[in-house]
């Protein structure tokens, strides 16, 4: 027997031709899958760090960890949650929804795509190693502000480095995928302007990813740097400047807040029409206001520093370049609204966690706004009412709008429909932990609780309390997420090809499951389309 | 090309999941030789250094690897139109990529010359700053003596630097003619045009090499040097590193042309070099403009 022949025995043994399938894969719906549950497990990750956090915060005083391990799952839980939760979550959603979406095939780059899957579990295995090295994981925050990441940091921030470097890597492959996608093999007669809203959030996302990974990859280069050749860009003695750290990391990192929010925009602008059973509202508006919010965040980065001396002149631009982004947002948010007005509503799973991230990331909108104006942010910097406000949008904002897009498409994904009942469960619990773990954040940060720090001032032990309480409900439900979706996958009543009566969209005219390989050869984009607008 | 299929979805690959692993090696490699060759972290053992290299090795295997398959399903035609447009607009984005990574450096070398080290000196509202801190420095640039007192002499623009610019613009000239050649069908105008970019590009490294050394051994002039030094070398040396990668990719285009590959119109991987080559060249303009020059 030839080697060759010996070898593809080996290959047929059935374990190995399970794990072969889904580590050489280069079909789309496989790798989203990959990405999904990739994302899942390292949310229970990240948020078992959180669930440390709140139970140190819930009694002043030190309870159960140490300072340096309190800011060690500080920084973890936000590098996790950021990298390896969120932006994995729609990445996946992008590599089963777009080729449907569109008509295509698979993804324009299969291998490529694999390639950017498989870089992220090495990534995270290597900054989770972090946890169990001489000196603890890093613990200066997920922002890694020199002087705290280079002069001060522990020796696993150089792991932490080239895991920044290896998820950077996977992050601008997988975004020059998914715009060739986009750009090229949309079906026949989907112009720009008739791509879904999904496609087209995704398209701006990828956009804003090629542009702004590669600034992290700097800047975690100067930081290496900085730590161990000598050089001088973020110490004064030098020449350089720690401030600098935070423009160039700020570059890098508020375009990446609308990396985490943009997909979200476009799965409410999705599901609010059919269960609306209605057209969206101001599809064109949509398209620019989303267009507008990724130009208006390369130009807004300094509204994070409002407090380093920046110049008077550079507060006022960037307080009013941020105030900008209130314009389109709100254009976003009234579309939503108006698509609702008269519709014929149901409430589905998938529907109320839209619904619920408009009206709960509008509150993370309008508490960014207040941040936004520099001399109330002088009072709110570095407290608890940031931390309030960022949750607002990324909780009920990038994991609702996950959360509804699981929904909304799992039935496609299984070919069975979820538990509606328990869906509603989940959302409600959801809904209602959510609001009771952030909304006090705000009260005790106007107050003036500092965040990142593991004591705090006894005054603000009940806002404290109720948070931990509504923390560990919102870990809860999200346990009964996981039932959720594993039983979808093992059974249920059986959906049809169209899932929902309204729904519309060509990844709607596949059957439930959606078969391995779809849309072999182009579909027929202009019946759907028509389909689409006859209402 | 017309028998190409519309849509080319390759079958299972290993080499995305060997890439993975390689990077994964090269990553843990080169965090633990950098803490190994420093004396910034207390370590043990020196195993850093093969781990590296294995590392590098196995990414060099995979990419030969798969650029092999790449490649043979070009020759075998499987190569569509359709498929032909999504590399192009590939390449494209990924040189975008690159571009912001090297502007994320040219946004540190503007904000030391602009703000950092002029505020140091007291510019603005900083008179305390300065007179608190360091006092006698002024603000100078290119930076030869900092706030902490590191001296070292600049480097000049009109000597080596000077003409490793010649050299580029030459050679993205020389690459043209060779693309010219190669549309042509002049297999020997291509083979002579596209081995003497090479050559340019070989002769840029050794110069850049020669100035490293005249900048450690005659000007005092390294990456301690301050602000002006690291941004010097930062720059230089990622642009460096890409001249290198880029004239690997020249010289593996040169033995696949005169291993007989390409037509004169189908011949992308030769483009993709060409955009790349421009793409360094135009990064050293500003690099020589606002690095050396002014």
């Amino acid at each position: 027997m030839t080697i060759k022949a010996q070898l593809n025995r080996i290959r047929q043994l059935p374990a190995l031709s399970y794990a072969a399938r889904w580590v050489l894969t280069t079909n789309h719906k496989d790798i989203g899958t990959m990405y999904l549950w990739l994302s899942f497990t390292l949310f229970f990750a990240a948020g078992a760090m959180a669930m440390i956090i709140r139970a140190e915060l819930f009694q002043p005083g030190l309870q159960l960890t140490d300072p340096n391990f309190y800011n060690q799952m500080v920084t973890l839980h936000g590098l996790i949650m950021v990298f390896g939760v969120v932006m994995p979550a729609f990445v996946g959603l992008a590599n089963w929804m777009i080729p449907l979406m569109i008509g295509a095939p698979d993804m324009a780059l299969p291998r490529l795509n694999n390639f950017s899957f498989w870089i992220l579990p090495f990534a995270f295995s290597l900054l989770l190693s972090t946890l169990f090295m001489e000196g603890g994981a890093p613990n200066f925050g997920w922002t890694f502000y020199a002087p705290l990441s280079t002069t001060y940091g522990p020796p696993s921030t150089d792991f932490f480095v080239f895991g920044i470097h290896l998820m950077g890597i996977s992050s601008v492959l997988g975004a020059i995928n998914i715009i060739v996608t986009i750009l090229n093999l949309r079906a026949p007669g989907m112009t720009l302007m008739k791509m879904p809203l999904f496609v087209w959030t995704w398209l701006i996302t990828a956009f804003l990813l090629v542009m702004v990974m590669p600034v992290l990859a700097a800047v975690v280069t100067m930081v290496l740097t900085d730590r161990h050749f000598d050089t001088s860009f973020f110490s004064a003695a030098g020449g350089g400047d720690p401030v600098m750290f935070q423009h160039i990391f700020w570059f890098f990192g508020h375009p990446e807040v609308y990396i985490l929010i943009l997909p979200s925009f476009g799965i409410a602008s999705q599901i609010i029409p059919t269960f609306a059973r209605k057209k969206l509202f101001g599809y064109h508006s949509m398209v620019y206001a989303t267009a507008s919010i990724a130009i208006l965040s390369f130009v807004v980065w300094g509204h994070h520093m409002f407090t380093t001396g920046m110049p008077l002149f550079g507060e006022l631009f960037f307080m009013y370049a941020t105030m900008l982004i209130a314009v389109p947002t709100g254009v976003k948010v009234f579309n939503w609204v108006a698509t609702l007005w008269r519709g014929s509503i149901t409430y589905e799973t998938p529907m109320l966690f839209a619904l619920g991230f408009v009206v709960l990331f509008s509150i993370g909108g309008f508490s960014g706004l207040m941040l936004a104006i520099v001399p109330a942010d002088f009072q709110y910097h570095d407290t608890f009412f940031v931390v309030a406000h960022f949750h607002y949008v990324l909780y009920p904002g990038a994991i609702f709008g996950t959360m509804a897009a699981v929904y909304y498409w799992l039935p496609k994904w299984t070919g069975h429909m979820y538990d509606e009942r328990l869906g509603r469960i989940h959302f409600w619990s959801a809904f209602i932990a959510v609001n009771l773990t952030f909304f006090p954040m705000h009260f005790s940060g106007l107050a003036g609780m500092p965040r990142r720090v593991v004591d705090y001032s006894i005054v603000f032990t009940d806002f404290n309390m109720v948070s931990s309480i509504g923390a560990w409900l919102l870990g809860l439900t999200q346990v009964l997420f996981l039932y959720i979706v594993i039983k979808t996958i093992r059974g249920g009543e059986p959906a049809t090809g169209r899932v929902w009566e309204s729904a519309q969209g060509l990844e709607w005219t596949v059957p439930s499951p959606a078969p391995l390989h779809t849309f072999e050869s182009p579909p027929d984009f202009e019946r759907e389309y028509a389909r689409e607008y006859r209402a | 090309m017309s028998e190409a299929p519309r849509y080319f979805v390759p079958h299972s690959s290993a080499w995305p999941i060997a890439g993975s692993l390689a990077l994964f090696v090269t990553a843990f490699g080169a965090a633990n030789l950098i803490q190994q060759s420093t004396d910034k972290v207390e370590t043990t053992g020196d195993f850093g250094a093969p781990i590296l290299t294995l590392g590098l090795l196995m990414l060099a295997g995979m990419m030969i690897g798969w650029f092999a398959t790449v490649i043979r399903e070009s020759q075998k035609g499987l190569v569509s139109d359709l498929l032909d447009q999504s590399y192009r607009m590939a390449m494209f984005w990924f040189i975008i990529s690159e571009v912001m990574f090297f502007a994320a450096f040219f946004g540190a070398l503007f904000y030391a010359r602009i703000i950092s080290v002029p505020w140091l000196a007291g510019a603005g509202n900083n008179l305390q700053t300065h007179l608190l801190l360091w006092p006698d420095f002024a603000d100078t640039w290119p930076l030869f003596r900092t706030p902490g007192g590191n001296t070292a002499e600049p480097m000049a623009a009109w000597g080596l630097p000077f003409i490793n610019t010649v050299i580029l613009v030459t050679s993205s000239v020389t690459v043209t003619f060779a693309h010219w050649a190669l549309k042509k069908d002049h297999r020997k105008f291509l083979l002579a045009w596209l081995a003497i970019t090479v050559v340019l590009g070989l002769t840029f490294i050794g110069l850049q090499a020669v100035e490293y050394v005249e900048a450690y051994t005659e000007l005092g002039l390294d990456l301690g040097s301050g602000i002006y030094g690291s941004t010097f070398f930062i720059l230089t040396g990622f642009h460096g590193a890409h001249v290198t990668i880029g004239t690997i990719m020249l010289a593996v285009m040169l033995l696949r042309c005169a291993g007989g590959h390409f037509t004169p119109d189908n011949h992308f991987a030769f483009e993709a070099v060409t955009w790349y080559w421009h793409f360094v060249d135009v990064i050293w303009l500003f690099l020589f403009t606002f690095v050396y020059w002014f």
